[in-house]
Order: structure tokens, then sequence, then C-alpha cells
């Protein structure tokens, strides 16, 4: 009988790791970048042409910065909740407008001026926010989506949230739910806002 | 100079033209619009050396050589970039690293989170070796000192060699 306590002791061990593994989402990678400063940008913002937001100008306050795109078809299902959370106005919401037309396959913005790219990019974001809410306090124009390497975009949407001192708190993978909403954020953001 | 978001419409014009001519090798027509790549293929050797190390996050069993991905095509175009800024591969790496993680490495480093997965597989088979071996060694001792058998069990075998019907077993 004993003879068998081993290999059954190894058997239940594999199944213990596979379980684990497998209810794993291998698409949520950690990033690295939580705990330390919020990449530095200077983009142009999307409700007012001819001016731009910089990293340094949203110092002092816990905000999101939220990567969306009309183009990327998991943003239609965030939306809503995005602008849910914006009207109960606890935390400023950012957008990062990632590659607008660069990022739409079946745009060709190679073929563009810069000039032309930034004002296509201008009507189809706001076209879009038009017809679904806006919940952003300002979007920024990530054309060529440097900046969303910088912060390590892989995928849209994505959310970070950044505390008064500019580092970078905590990072959403895929579309905001309500309930990653009230048990993650809200609670995060109230936490930063008691933190001096 | 061009400007920054200019200089990535080349580039990716760049890379996009290069992905043309290695798919339509054959056709000659393909043949004069490869020359820009052509210019400096060395390093263009070394964006596809660097980049087959790195692994793609939208599609995460490719390298960002392999991958078409939106992604990949942007960060291999940041690698050539960064090296003709005159970038060592260490730095790309870590720049690298410092947005995307460990993740991207296909190699990953030797660290306190990683040496299970180093280590492990040595361990494992150490651990088999040195149990095969005590194993086999107590089979050799119980052999020289006649362990083999008990006393019942040789009185067993001889009462089943004695019954053997056919009598091949029990002639001598």
């Amino acid at each position: 009988m004993g003879r068998y306590l081993i290999p059954l002791g190894i058997f239940i061990v594999l199944v213990g790791f596979l379980a684990v593994g497998l209810n794993l989402n291998p698409r949520e990678v950690p990033s690295p970048l939580i705990g330390k400063p919020a990449p530095a940008f200077s983009l142009p913002v999307l409700e007012e042409s001819g001016k731009s937001i910089a990293r340094d100008e949203l110092r002092g306050k816990v905000w999101l910065l939220n990567v969306w795109a009309s183009w990327c078809v998991s943003c239609r299902a965030e939306h809503p909740v995005l602008v849910e959370l914006a009207n109960r106005k606890a935390v400023p919401i950012y957008g990062l407008n990632y590659k607008e037309v660069r990022g739409d396959g079946s745009l060709d913005a190679r073929q563009m001026a810069p000039a032309d790219e930034l004002a296509l990019a201008r009507s189809r974001a706001s076209q879009w926010l038009n017809e679904r809410g806006n919940p952003y306090v300002a979007s920024l124009l990530d054309l060529d989506g440097r900046v969303g390497i910088d912060y390590g975009v892989y995928g849209v949407p994505e959310t970070f949230l950044i505390d008064k001192n500019g580092v970078i708190r905590y990072k959403h993978i895929g579309p905001v739910t309500p309930d990653a909403v009230r048990n993650v954020i809200l609670p995060k953001v109230k936490e930063l806002n008691a933190a001096s | 100079m061009l400007r920054p978001d200019r200089q990535c419409g080349v580039l990716r014009r760049l890379a996009l033209v290069l992905f043309a001519a290695v798919s339509l090798a054959g056709l000659p027509a393909h043949a004069g619009e490869a020359a820009p790549a052509a210019e400096d293929p060395v390093l263009e050797k070394r964006v596809t050396e660097l980049s087959e190390l790195l692994r793609c996050l939208v599609c995460q069993n490719q390298t960002i050589a392999d991958s078409h991905a939106e992604l990949a095509i942007d960060l291999k175009n940041q690698i050539r970039e960064k090296m003709r800024a005159g970038e060592s591969d260490r730095q790309i790496v870590d720049y690298m690293v410092a947005r995307y993680g460990d993740f991207v490495l296909y190699k990953p480093p030797v660290k306190a989170t990683t040496v299970v997965l180093w280590a492990g597989p040595f361990v494992l088979l150490l651990g088999g070796l040195a149990s095969l071996f005590f194993k086999l060694r107590k089979r050799v001792r119980q052999a020289q000192a006649g362990e083999v058998m008990t006393e019942e069990e040789h009185l067993r075998a001889a009462a089943l060699l004695q019954e053997d019907p056919v009598g091949k077993g029990s002639t001598r």
C-alpha cells in the first residue's frame, strides 16, 4: 500500500499545479510599471485643436488613463461603464486615444500627410464619443502609438490608475467591468486620495 | 530631418516593402522595391536577430520577428530606430523589459522568481538518478546477502516444481 502513496502524492501535486495554471489568464501579463512613475507624454487634445496636455500638468490629483480607439470593439462594451464612472465624479478619466487611424486595418495611414491623419483621427474619435457619450475630461491623441508603447500597452482597452505623485498604482487589462469599478478601482481611488 | 510621426510612417513603409520583398522574392518586378532595406543589410540582420529573442504580447507564442501584429511591427520599427541611434542590444532589451516585463523575453533571466524554472528540471533529474541508484544498490545487497527469497518462498517454489504435471520440470 505504502509504495503507491508516493506516486499518488506526486500526481496530486501535478493536478494542483495544472488546476491553478489552467485557470490563469495568459492574456493578463502583469505590468512592470506598477509602482513606477507614469511615462512622460505631451499629446494633442482631441476636444480642442491646438491644445496639448503633458503628464506633469496632471500631477497633484488621482486620475485614470483609459486607452481606447473607435476601432476597438471591446471599448464599446466598456464605454457605458466609464460613462457611469464619470457621472459619479469620483475620479477624473483621461482618454488615451491609441492609433485612431493607423490601428484601423481598413485605412491606410501611410498614404496620409500627418495633418490629414490628425484631422481624420479627430473626426472619427469625436463622432464615436458623440454617439456614446464622453466620459473623458480630455482625450489625448497618440497617433503613432509611441506613448502606448511607453505605457506597455499591448491591447486596447487598458486602464491605468495614477496617483498624486504621478506613480502608476494599478493597471486594468481589457474592458473595465462594473465589478472592477466597484471592488477595485473605487476603493483604490479612495485610498490614494486619502494618502498625501 | 523628418518629424517623428512622419519618420515612423516611412519606417512602416520600409517594413512593408521588406515583407513584400520576402514574400514575393521570386518576382523580378519587386526586386527594385527592396532596395531601401538592402541599403543597410547589417542593421536589418541585427533587427531580426534581436526581435527573434522577444515575444510578441499580442500573439504570445510568436516572436516579434515572426508576428505581423500591429504592435510587433511598431516594436520592430522601434528597435530599428534605436539601433540607428547607436543603442546596444542590451539597452534595447532593457527598454522592452521596462515596458512589458520579463514576459517579452523568450529566455527569462535567472532571478529569485525564476529559480524553480531554471533549476527544476536538473533537480528532478538528479532526484530520479539518486533514487534509481539507491534502489539498485539495495537490490544488489539483497542478492549478495541471499535475501532474494525467504525460506517460505523456497518451500513454495519446490512444491510447485513437484506438482509439475507435464514432467519437464521434475525430470532431472
